[in-house]
């Protein structure tokens, strides 16, 4: 399907997942299905660029919520990066931003694992 | 503005369509970029819930969208003809509590009640539900 994508990459010891498209009740397992591949290889610190993010539903959010607990209790975290101010408020009327760390850049929210400056 | 409908087979491929749809008939209409983007969501989430749950992901039912302006209103139809449910037994998560404990589920028609102004069920269990959601156009 063209209108969503997934890319993975590590930076730094940290696992990077870029998303592109519509996040809906269709392309939502998808990216259940990435979260888990990076669980199931325990790898629990995660940051989400959303640059290209151009849509999330409540099908999406739930997503972030289904593995937030899991990655939490292995002392990862999963933190957001470069979201637009649509997807943003999305994530804002339901209150997320008390539970997810949202930081303008990637080079922020990866810092904030490895504690380095780049 | 004409009442225009859309009918889709109850499968989430075709969620897109639908946005789009509304989209532009909001456009017409005369909302700018926020209240379309919460216009669609919101339809969006009324689609997913019937596709889930009405439904039980069962391809071969329908789903028709109907859109009409009435004076500042913009109304959006959704109906189907799947399991009904009581929505006043649906309470509205308290999001502190919800965010707390983890929880899943159950933000979609919160979503709705939050992102329109008014939003009302007719549910007639086998026959015909129907979520009405409503938009004011503030000139």
């Amino acid at each position: 399907m063209s209108d969503f994508k997934i890319a993975h990459r590590e930076r730094d010891t940290v696992n990077v997942i870029e998303l592109k498209g519509y996040l809906d009740a269709h392309t939502a397992p998808r990216l259940e299905e990435a979260f888990q591949n990076l669980v199931n290889g325990r790898r629990f610190n995660i940051v989400v660029n959303c640059r290209d993010l151009s849509y999330i539903s409540s099908a999406g959010l739930g997503v972030f919520m289904a593995f937030i607990e899991d990655v939490r209790k292995n002392k990862g975290d999963i933190k957001l990066s470069n979201m637009s101010a649509k997807v943003y408020n999305v994530f804002d009327l339901l209150g997320f931003p008390l539970l997810y760390e949202i930081v303008p850049d990637e080079a922020e929210a990866v810092k904030r694992f490895t504690g380095k400056t780049k | 503005m004409k009442t225009k409908s859309l009918e889709i087979e109850s499968r989430t491929e075709r969620l897109i369509a639908v946005r789009e749809f509304v989209s532009s008939a909001a456009r017409e209409f005369g909302f700018g970029d926020e209240e379309i983007s919460k216009i669609a969501l919101a339809v969006d989430e009324a689609c997913t819930n019937i596709i889930k749950h009405a439904y039980k992901y069962d391809p071969g039912k329908s789903i028709t969208v109907t859109v009409r302006g009435r004076h500042a209103s913009f109304e959006v139809c959704v109906s189907d003809t799947g399991r009904g449910f009581n929505p006043n037994g649906v309470p509205s998560p308290d999001m502190k509590e919800y965010l707390a404990h983890y929880r899943r589920g159950g933000l979609g028609m919160y979503l709705m009640r939050s992102l329109m102004d008014n939003v009302e069920y007719n549910i007639q269990p086998g026959m015909q539900n129907e979520v009405r959601l409503t938009k004011i156009l503030h000139r």
